[in-house]
C-alpha cells in the first residue's frame, strides 16, 4: 500500500454524517456552540464591517441602538427558525432540502450556495492577505479597487488560500476546537486595539467617550461618494447580515449537532461579542486611522505585530467553517465525491475569489445579495415544515411522490428572486431592505404554488411509508 | 499541570487586554503595550493548546 493510498483512505474515513441524521453520541453541548459562534462572528471581516459603518456616516446613537435591536432579531431567528428544524431532522440543510424540492433543484441551489460561500470565505482570505502583505510592503487595495492590484497580492492570497483549505479538509471537530481556543483571545484583541488608539482621537477618560464617539468616530457624515446609513440600515443590516445562515437555514448543518433547539441562542455569543463590541472597536480603529479601512494596517495601528497576527487568525477561524459549508453544498450536488475532495474544489474557487479585493470593498452589497439569493429556499424549508401540514398539504413532497423537481418550490424561489429584483431596480428600494418583504413573498408563493401543484398527485400516489413521522 | 496551564492562559489573556487600558490612562507607552501583547499571545496560545492536547490524551 503506497503512501498516497493511505492518505486517501484516511481522508475518506472522515465521516461527519453528511447524508444521514447525526448519531445521538455525537451531539454537542452549549460550550461547543458558544465557542463556534463566537469564533465565527468575532472574525477578520469585523475589521472591515466596523470601518464601513464609519465611512457610511452612521451616527453613534443610530449605531448603538440599531445593532442592539438587529442582533436580538438575528439571535431569535437562529433560535426559533433554524434550530428547531435542525434538531428535529438532524440532517444537513441540503439533505433535508432534497426531500422537499427534489434532487435537481437541490443541485441548482447547492451550486449557487457553494459559490456564495466561496466568495464569502474568499473575502476572509483577502482580509488575512492584507495582514500578511504588510511586512512585505505590499500595495494595499483601495476603496475603489475591484481587480487584483499587484502580483504580490495574488501570491499572498494563494498562500493563505492553500493553508485555509488544508485546515478545512481536516474537519468540523478540529475547526471547532481551534475556534473555541482562539475566540476569547480574538475578542480581547479587538477590545485592546480599540482602547489603545482612543487617546489618539483625544479621548482621555471613559466619561469623554460618548462625546468623542459623536464628534470623531461615528460622526453622521459619510465619506465623499459613500451613501448615508441610518438607524434602519444598521438594524436591518445586523439582523439580515447572516440571513443565509438563519432564515436561509444553512446553519442547520451546524445546529443539527445541538442537543436542544435552545442552543440556537448560543448565536448570541457571536452577535454580541462580534457584531457589537468588535464592530465598535474596528470602527474606532478606522476613525483613528483617518477613515482607512484596510484591515491589516488598521490592526497594526492598534496592536502592532499581534494586530497583524490577529487579523490572520480571525480570518482563518471564519473562513474555515465557511469553506466547510461550501464543501457540504458541493457535496449535495455531487454525492459520490468525498468531503475532502469537494472542500479542495471549494478551496480553489475561494482562493480565486479572494484575488478580487472588490469583494471586501463592496462587502455590504455582497452580503445583501447573498442573503436575497439564498433566503427563499430557507423560507421554503420553514413553510414546508410548519405551515404545509397544517393546511393538509404534504411536507417533503419530492421524497413522498418521488419527483426530482418540486415545481412549487422552484416557482417560489425564482418568483421571490424576481420580486426582489423588481423592488431593487424598478421600485429603487435599497438592497438592504428588500429581504423583509421577500421573506413574506417567498412563504406566500410557496403555499399557493404547493396548493396548485399538489393537486396533480392523487392520494394513491403518496407513498405513505415515506411520509416522515 | 492543569492548574499551571490555566493560570498561564489567564495571564496570557490579561497581557493581551490590560496594557491597552494602561495606554488609555497614559501609564505606559503604546510600544510597551504592543510588546506585552506578544507575551500575552505566546502565553495564551502556548498554554491553551497544551491544555487541549492533555485533555485529549486524558480522554483517550
Amino acid at each position: 500500500m503506497n503512501e498516497s493510498n493511505t492518505l486517501g483512505q484516511k481522508l475518506d474515513s472522515i465521516d461527519e454524517y453528511e447524508r444521514e441524521p447525526v448519531a445521538e453520541g455525537k451531539l454537542q453541548g452549549w460550550g461547543k456552540f458558544l465557542g463556534l459562534y463566537a469564533g465565527e462572528h468575532v472574525a477578520g471581516t469585523e475589521f472591515v464591517i466596523g470601518p464601513l459603518f464609519v465611512i457610511h456616516g452612521v451616527s453613534a446613537p443610530d449605531l448603538f441602538l440599531g445593532l442592539f435591536i438587529g442582533n436580538i432579531l438575528a439571535v431569535l431567528s437562529w433560535a426559533f427558525l433554524t434550530a428547531p428544524i435542525a434538531v428535529k431532522t438532524r440532517l444537513t440543510m441540503y439533505w433535508h432540502l432534497r426531500r422537499i424540492v427534489g434532487s435537481k433543484v437541490t443541485i441548482g441551489y447547492s451550486l449557487v450556495n457553494a459559490l456564495m460561500f466561496c466568495i464569502l470565505a474568499g473575502a476572509m482570505i483577502a482580509v488575512a492577505a492584507t495582514a500578511i502583505g504588510l511586512p512585505l510592503n505590499m500595495t494595499m487595495p483601495g476603496l475603489d479597487d475591484f481587480y487584483p492590484n499587484s502580483v504580490e497580492w495574488v501570491v499572498v492570497v494563494f498562500f493563505v488560500g492553500a493553508v485555509v483549505t488544508i485546515l478545512a479538509i481536516l474537519g468540523f471537530e478540529k475547526i471547532s476546537e481551534f475556534a473555541k481556543i482562539a475566540s476569547p483571545w480574538m475578542f480581547l484583541l479587538f477590545i485592546a486595539c480599540g482602547v489603545s488608539v482612543l487617546p489618539t482621537l483625544g479621548c482621555e477618560s471613559f466619561g469623554d467617550f460618548w462625546r468623542i464617539a459623536n464628534e470623531k468616530i461615528w460622526t453622521g457624515v459619510p465619506v465623499e461618494g459613500q451613501s448615508k446609513f441610518t438607524f434602519w440600515h444598521i438594524m436591518v443590516f445586523s439582523w439580515l447580515l447572516n440571513m443565509a445562515m438563519h432564515i436561509g437555514m444553512s446553519d442547520m448543518s451546524i445546529l443539527r449537532y445541538a442537543k436542544s433547539w435552545k442552543q440556537g441562542f448560543a448565536s448570541a455569543s457571536g452577535m454580541f461579542l462580534g457584531h457589537y463590541v468588535a464592530w465598535f472597536a474596528s470602527g474606532i480603529l478606522s476613525a483613528a486611522a483617518l477613515r482607512e479601512i484596510t484591515p491589516g494596517p488598521i490592526a497594526y495601528m492598534g496592536a502592532g505585530v499581534i494586530g497583524v497576527i490577529g487579523v490572520v487568525i480571525t480570518s482563518w477561524t471564519t473562513a474555515n467553517p465557511t469553506l466547510y459549508r461550501a464543501g457540504l453544498a458541493i457535496q449535495a450536488a455531487s454525492p459520490n465525491w468525498k468531503r475532502w475532495k469537494v472542500t479542495l474544489v471549494a478551496g480553489v474557487v475561494t482562493t480565486l475569489a479572494a484575488c478580487f479585493p472588490g469583494f471586501i470593498m463592496k462587502f455590504f452589497e455582497f452580503l445583501a445579495i447573498e442573503g436575497l439569493v439564498l433566503m427563499p429556499i430557507g423560507v421554503i424549508i420553514i413553510t414546508d415544515f410548519w405551515v404545509l401540514p397544517r393546511m393538509n398539504l404534504k411536507s417533503n413532497l419530492a421524497e413522498v411522490v418521488k419527483v426530482t423537481t418540486n415545481w412549487a418550490a422552484l416557482f417560489a424561489w425564482l418568483g421571490t428572486s424576481v420580486f426582489c429584483l423588481v423592488l431593487i431596480f424598478v421600485a429603487e428600494i435599497e438592497i438592504f431592505f428588500v429581504g423583509i418583504p421577500g421573506i413574506a413573498v417567498a412563504s406566500i408563493l410557496y403555499i399557493l404554488s404547493s396548493k396548485a401543484y399538489q393537486k396533480r398527485f392523487t392520494q394513491k400516489s403518496y407513498n405513505t411509508e415515506n411520509i416522515p413521522k | 499541570m492543569k492548574t499551571l496551564l490555566s493560570i498561564a492562559s489567564i495571564l496570557g489573556l490579561a497581557f493581551t487586554v490590560v496594557p491597552s487600558f494602561f495606554v488609555f490612562y497614559g501609564i505606559i507607552k503604546w510600544n510597551v503595550h504592543a510588546k506585552l501583547m506578544i507575551l500575552g499571545f505566546v502565553l495564551y496560545f502556548g498554554s491553551a493548546l497544551l491544555a487541549a492536547k492533555f485533555k485529549k490524551e486524558t480522554n483517550s
